[in-house]
């Protein structure tokens, strides 16, 4: 019998997400020190929708992962170290509707409503207010570094899996490696 | 009880007797000069906080009524403090060589009920264009109360050049709208 490996759905949204939040990231850091140009606009708006984007593929992930259970851990795995990794990935979906959900407020409280690919419009949960605006920056900047802090840990464990424990926690999440299948 | 009817009674002689009334003291703390931007098709407001406006408005000859607007482009607030810093500069009003915007009615057309129609030059950054701006009067408490607008491409008046002269960040079209409120003459 072979181990069981996550589904293709959930492997094809688990990559592309983490594609799309290295992306994002990196844009975000990017951008918001630049000086104000029509650039600059862009960016920010490019940032916006695929935030959004990402939010609504964390979504579909959600409702996936609810249907899916995913396959269990190693047994060989020391009980802290399964309620850790349990830990860390339910502290990692929360932080990828958190901070798309921070940059939203943010942008309605900076004045600067959220139009999804330009076309469709979300509404602002919050009015104008500079200060609010402040300190949201400040969470949406808190809430990523801790989630880039967190993948760092999430992915340090999945070459630690491979390559101490030589399990299969990460290879069942890599894709086209279906010849288990 | 008797107070209130005879208050009541000097309002209504007051509105009986509207068309002698010349609306031309402008509460300049009541009014409001707002306009929108569009950057990437996101709908961005902002305001002015200085102009002096000056205008002879009586509703029964609106023909005769003048206009008169002088903005001090500096107290924008274009949305942020960014656009703010960015606005006074060259390539958007130029302030240290435009720091005024002008409008001067050349006519004031009744459409009926209380619609008008302001038609005048507008002057920013030193180019000069004509502009048509639906409006509507009434009183209230005492005073005249104008609400219009209209939308200006800001291209016509090169504000944003250079890169900023790029529509498809920052849309041509502003939209305008002010809130005057005067009072009559006494």
């Amino acid at each position: 019998m072979t181990s069981p490996r996550y589904t293709r759905t959930a492997i094809a949204l688990h990559w592309l997400i983490a594609l799309a939040l290295v992306g994002l990231f990196s844009v975000g850091l990017y951008m918001h020190d630049l000086p104000l140009s029509p650039q600059k606009l862009k960016i920010y708006s490019w940032h916006k929708w695929g935030g959004v984007t990402v939010f609504l593929l964390v979504l579909v992930r959600l409702a996936w992962r609810f249907g899916h259970r995913p396959p269990a851990l190693p047994a060989a795995m020391p009980e802290w170290q399964k309620i850790a990794a349990n830990g860390l990935h339910h502290v990692l979906y929360l932080l990828m509707i958190a901070i798309p959900l921070s940059g939203w407020l943010m942008s309605s409280a900076k004045g600067f409503q959220t139009v999804w690919f330009g076309v469709l419009p979300l509404p602002d949960l919050i009015g104008k207010d500079k200060e609010l605006g402040e300190i949201l920056e400040g969470v949406h900047s808190i809430l990523n570094f801790s989630l880039a802090a967190l993948v760092v840990a999430h992915a340090g464990a999945a070459i630690k899996h491979h390559l101490i424990e030589k399990d299969d926690v990460l290879t069942r999440m890599l894709p086209f490696l279906n010849k288990n299948r | 009880m008797n107070r209130f009817t005879l208050a009541t009674l000097a309002l209504l002689a007051a509105a009986g007797s509207a068309g002698a009334v010349e609306y031309s003291q402008v509460q300049a703390n009541k009014s409001t000069l707002t306009f929108t931007s569009k950057q990437m098709g996101v709908p961005v407001d902002g305001k002015f906080g200085k102009f002096t406006t000056t205008l002879a408005f009586d509703p029964a000859k609106p023909a005769a009524a003048s206009a008169k607007l002088e903005l001090d482009l500096g107290s924008i607030d274009a949305g942020s403090k960014d656009a703010n810093d960015e606005v006074v500069g060259k390539s958007w009003f130029n302030l240290k060589v435009f720091p005024t915007a002008t409008f001067v009615s050349s006519a004031v057309r009744a459409l009926g009920g209380d619609r008008y129609e302001l038609v005048g030059k507008l002057t920013i950054k030193g180019k000069s264009q004509d502009v048509t701006a639906p409006l509507t009067f009434r009183q209230e408490g005492g005073n005249g109360v104008f609400d219009g607008g209209f939308t200006l491409k800001r291209l016509d008046f090169a504000i944003g050049e250079g890169a900023w002269s790029d529509v498809s960040t920052v849309a041509n079209e502003v939209n305008i709208k002010f809130h005057v409120v005067a009072a009559p003459r006494k």
